[in-house]
């Protein structure tokens, strides 16, 4: 644990960027911009595992393989969420939100 | 010391997190987006957590930036500016996630943990028995789903990116 550091602090901070990241996925119109708002959220709900890990249980390691599920999941998210950006944006030239009203058939 | 180090990475990734989602050029907001994932990756190292401060600046500064680079080099051009949502929405939005934030920080604030007082060390080993234990608690399944699904997502990736194969039969459609 980081000494003088309490876990209320961490939390606040998690919270914070969890709640930039839900402002960005509503405020942004552009696919790709949303994928990094989800990009954020994801990120401060690994730190929470983490923090509650360390400082909550010392001896687990729950939380550690938990986040690293995370990861994993996010990397498998990102890369078939931008080859689906990249087809769309072969068939229809735009990855704005507003352009993508039709869906195959 | 470890305070001042604790307290200017929160302040580096705040202030980023926010750059990154009001920024109107597209390749700025992603660099914003990389300095927020080191900022993270310190915070791992903080608490000593060695290896997934690895795995952070690996898979997310080294492998998801790069391709969240590489698609927006693909389908913007660089230099375009965005279009942002209309300044009521921004603002009722905004009322709405500071609702949302006090809400959460009244409960988390409310709430007595229960801190054990340590400085133990996990090294990867442990890490590494752990996730191959097939013993009560291990996480050797959850270890095989996560790789099979990681393998069926690349390949639905490549199938999906490939797009419609150039033949005559589809030549006019394209």
């Amino acid at each position: 644990m980081i000494s003088g550091v309490s876990i209320y602090e961490i939390l606040t901070v998690t919270s914070i960027l969890f709640f930039i990241g839900v402002f960005g996925f509503i405020t942004r119109k552009n696919l790709i911009s949303i994928l990094m708002s989800i990009e954020l959220i994801l990120n401060a709900s690994v730190i929470n595992f983490v923090v509650i890990n360390k400082y909550l249980y010392p001896d687990m390691l729950q939380g550690v393989l938990f986040s690293l599920f995370i990861i994993a999941v996010a990397a498998a998210e990102t890369a078939l969420a931008v080859s689906i950006i990249i087809n769309l944006y072969r068939q229809i030239s735009s990855v704005e939100v507003k352009d993508t009203e039709t869906m195959k058939y | 010391m470890e305070k001042i180090i604790f307290y200017s990475l929160a302040l580096i990734m705040i202030v980023f997190a926010i750059a990154s989602v009001t920024s109107r050029k597209m390749l700025r907001s992603v660099i914003y987006l990389l300095f927020v994932l080191c900022g993270i990756a310190g915070v791992y190292f903080l608490i000593d957590y060695n290896f997934l401060a690895a795995i952070q600046l690996t898979v997310y500064a080294g492998g998801i930036i790069v391709l969240i680079i590489f698609s927006v080099i693909l389908v913007h051009h660089i230099e375009m500016e965005l279009e942002i949502a209309k300044i009521s929405k921004q603002i009722l939005v905004g009322l709405a996630c500071l609702i949302g934030l006090g809400i959460f920080l009244t409960t988390i604030y409310s709430y007595e943990f229960k801190v054990v007082e340590n400085s133990l060390t996990t090294t990867t080993s442990d890490i590494g028995m752990k996730l191959l234990s097939y013993e009560a608690g291990g996480f050797i399944l959850p270890f095989e789903v996560i790789s099979v699904l990681l393998l069926a997502a690349m390949v639905g990736a490549i199938v999906i990116a490939k797009g419609k194969k150039l033949t005559d039969k589809n030549d006019e459609t394209l």
